[in-house]
């Protein structure tokens, strides 16, 4: 019991990490606007938790200029995948226990 | 952290994932239509070759006059008829899966519509030009089934970005397609199978599994 409520990850307490995980899972990129939208945030409260993540090495930034405009995409690491997905299994399995 | 709080998570993440890949507003409705169109389509084509004392089994001998000639007047029937029935469809499509997307409150026009309407269009693209030369070199028996074969192909690419039902009935496209490749005399009827039938029962399956 006690191993998988470690492997619940810290960082994904938040549903809004969880959240950005779960789009970045699934598609290659996605920009801030894309993700805001997505999850129905505000501007700041998703910025810090994208500097969460990325501080974590879950996630990477990579800037643009569209039409000298600045635009960030997301993208999950190798490392942010596995974090992701050790932590749907543990959730998994602590549901299952709970049976 | 409860169990049901833990449900909801899990609910959560499978709802973003799905949401933020797939276009989930493609309209059931669309489908009924445009299967009604197809058969329209069919009996026009069917009414057309009665008037010519043809039956639908020998349809594209029509494209000959008996003295070897191209039947020009027939080909543009049919291209005139299947050009009409495509815009038609996919204006069809286009306005139902609109008004869709806007009850469920969602945007009607972002990545993921962009990434199915791309993987959509692409295979048809091929099929269409693939047609073009089927004319060209007087390939008539085959357009109907090239017709069913490379839309099946498009259903299946597209199917990765929207409901996987579509994957289904683009399966069931290719084989009426390849099935009318082999026997060029039944092509027309499983073009109305297909186009027609096809549509209205998937059509009907996804309304009632998804819009009720």
């Amino acid at each position: 019991m006690k191993e998988i409520i470690y492997a619940i990850n810290q960082e994904f307490e938040s549903r809004v990490r969880l959240g950005i995980m779960s789009v970045l899972m699934v598609n290659d990129s996605a920009d801030f606007k894309t993700l805001r939208e997505m999850l129905e945030l505000t501007d700041g409260n998703l910025q810090s938790h994208l500097k969460g993540l990325e501080k974590a090495g879950y996630i990477q930034v990579k800037k643009k200029f569209i039409d000298r405009k600045p635009n960030s995409n997301y993208v999950a690491t190798r490392l942010g995948k596995k974090a992701f997905d050790d932590h749907l299994k543990a959730l998994e399995s602590y549901l299952k226990k709970q049976k | 952290m409860n169990e049901q709080q833990q449900l909801d998570e899990l609910r959560q993440i499978r709802n973003l994932m799905e949401r933020s890949s797939r276009f989930l507003s493609l309209s059931g409705l669309s489908g009924i239509l445009i299967g009604i169109y197809a058969l329209i389509a069919f009996g026009l084509m069917v009414n057309y070759l009665h008037e010519h004392t043809f039956d639908i089994m020998s349809y594209y001998q029509l494209a000959f006059k008996p003295n070897g000639d191209t039947n020009n007047a027939f080909l543009h029937f049919g291209i005139i008829l299947s050009g009409a029935m495509v815009i038609v469809s996919f204006i069809t499509a286009y306005l139902f899966t609109l008004r869709k997307s806007k009850k469920q409150g969602l945007k009607s026009w972002d990545k993921a519509a962009e990434r199915l309407l791309l993987n959509l269009l692409l295979p048809l693209f091929a099929g269409g030009l693939f047609i073009l030369a089927l004319l060209h070199k007087l390939e008539i028996g085959l357009i109907a089934p090239a017709m069913l074969l490379f839309y099946g192909l498009a259903l299946i690419n597209a199917s990765k970005y929207t409901f996987n039902d579509i994957r289904y009935l683009g399966v069931m496209q290719i084989i009426f397609g390849l099935i009318g490749a082999f026997h060029t005399d039944l092509g027309l009827i499983l073009w109305a199978a297909g186009f027609g039938l096809l549509h209205i029962i998937y059509g009907s399956w996804m309304y009632f599994k998804y819009e009720r």
